[in-house]
């Protein structure tokens, strides 16, 4: 596999950021109750974490060591501000949904992760590319749980109607806990233990053992 | 390496670190700035469409592929002073924003913290009003309402019938409930309920109310009391409670009490 492929499909499933790096959870529990709004937060993460790479690896050689957290931080900041601006402009009914989501993703620890991790040591172009893998594998992650939420909470699919409810005469009677942020993370949790049973490696040691005691004296 | 070590010096000298500091700051900030100031005209046109098309929709006169801005310019939209009732032409009515104004020291007023039943804090001295007419009688009165539910303050309008007492429709069109329970209040099973509800009794008192359960269930053979009553949501008992506090607020004497008593004093005229 050649380099640029590996950087943009490693983080798909063997170093998905949610699965594996158990990163970016807060928003992947928010805003994954329907499909339509978590697509569009997919869309905004991979812009923003593929440019802030880009950017901050631009400039990576001038960034000074004392100053580049905030460097990075503001770089963040300033590109999602401008997303939720162009959001708010063209995609009004959907960016009133993710309302502070949008924002959020200054504290996306994937995007600052990728930017200090990556970004501060690679060049541009893979920088790019990395960032819109990591951004790649979150949507992944983002799409299985936000598509099975909104099919059993609420019996539809990007607001088309799946399963017949029980209240209009159908036959699926809603979940309302898959509607609440619990159930993405059990949603996540069985992605995570599913994932790591299929790929062994991903399994983390212990951090440490719990010996036997051998008791030789009276207490 | 001894030139490699150098730019590290220089990267890391104070003069660097304060030149990228301040540049930085300047471009983000141009770009910020930038983002805002082009775009601010189409977010709040996106913004008043939207409203308008709720005023539309609650007043039950949204045809859903029309233009909303051609419905709403039969609409008319007047501005109110709270504390007496009657219509005002300062200030005008297109510009107002009366959760910005709610803040402003000349335009709000705070809420003494006994009758804060919405639990808002201040709210401003006036507030528009959109009257849908059938040639030049008022047919419906849609009054803006607001107030905190569960976990968030909800923004919506109540649209009344000429009388200035039985309901034809209450839609919120900003909230933060519960997704599941509490956002039930959005829906239309539930914004249906509303339809032909009265809000006082004959003494004038507020007495349209959300209850817990289902109106039938609640009180079996008292048709009075059905009509100012709401099937409560199930699971959102709380949100339902805020719903009644808002409209209590705002039909009562410190929201459009006064407005409302004179339409129904003047037959829908006011001068």
């Amino acid at each position: 596999m050649s380099d640029t492929r590996k950087i943009l499909v490693d983080p798909l499933i063997d170093n998905n950021p949610i699965t594996l790096q158990v990163l970016g959870i807060c928003s992947a529990l928010a805003v994954t109750t329907s499909v339509m709004p978590a697509l569009l937060m997919c869309v905004a993460l991979t812009s923003v974490t593929a440019f802030s790479n880009a950017t901050i690896s631009s400039i990576r050689t001038r960034i000074p060591n004392s100053i580049r957290i905030i460097v990075q931080m503001t770089i963040i900041a300033t590109l999602v501000i401008v997303v939720d601006q162009i959001l708010r402009a063209y995609a009004f009914e959907t960016s009133k949904q993710l309302s502070v989501f949008v924002g959020l993703i200054i504290t996306n620890c994937i995007v600052l992760g990728r930017a200090e991790a990556f970004a501060m040591k690679n060049p541009v172009g893979v920088s790019f590319l990395d960032g819109i893998g990591n951004g790649l594998g979150y949507s992944a992650i983002l799409l299985i749980v936000a598509t099975l939420r909104e099919l059993f909470g609420g019996g539809t699919l990007l607001g088309y109607r799946i399963l017949p409810l029980v209240s209009d005469g159908g036959w699926y009677e809603a979940n309302g806990l898959m509607l609440l942020p619990p159930s993405a993370f059990f949603i996540i949790g069985l992605l995570i233990w599913g994932i790591r049973s299929w790929k062994r490696e991903q399994v983390e040691q212990a951090d440490y053992q719990i010996h036997e005691v051998h008791r030789t004296g009276v207490l | 390496m001894p030139e490699a070590a150098a730019t590290k010096r220089s990267r890391d000298s104070v003069r660097n670190t304060l030149m990228v500091a301040i540049s930085l700051s300047l471009v983000c900030s141009l770009l910020v700035a930038g983002a805002a100031v082009l775009l601010k005209p189409k977010q709040l046109q996106n913004e008043a469409e939207y409203r308008q098309r709720i005023i539309l929709d609650v007043a039950g006169i949204a045809e859903s592929d029309a233009d909303p801005a051609i419905a709403f310019a039969a609409i008319e939209a007047r501005m109110v002073d709270l504390s007496t009732g009657d219509y005002v032409d300062a200030p005008a009515v297109d510009k107002f924003d009366p959760i910005a104004a709610a803040s402003d020291p000349e335009l709000g007023v705070r809420i003494a913290p006994e009758s804060d039943i919405a639990a808002i804090r201040r709210r401003a001295r006036f507030a528009p009003v959109y009257l849908v007419r059938t040639g030049d009688e008022i047919e419906q009165i849609i009054l803006p309402v607001y107030g905190s539910g569960l976990w968030s303050t909800m923004y919506g309008y109540l649209a009344l019938e000429a009388d200035g007492n039985t309901i034809r429709g209450l839609r919120f069109y900003s909230h933060a409930e519960t997704p599941g329970l509490g956002d039930q209040v959005d829906k239309p099973a539930w914004r249906s309920k509303w339809r032909g509800k009265k809000l006082f009794d004959d003494n004038g008192e507020v007495r349209v109310e959300v209850i817990r359960g289902a109106v039938a269930e609640a009180t079996p053979g008292v048709a009075d009391d059905n009509a100012y009553r709401i099937d409560g949501l199930a699971g959102a008992t709380l949100t339902g409670r805020g719903v009644t506090n808002l409209i209590h607020y705002w039909v009562g004497p410190q929201g459009f009490g006064p407005y409302l008593e004179k339409l129904r004093g003047n037959a829908g005229e006011i001068s």
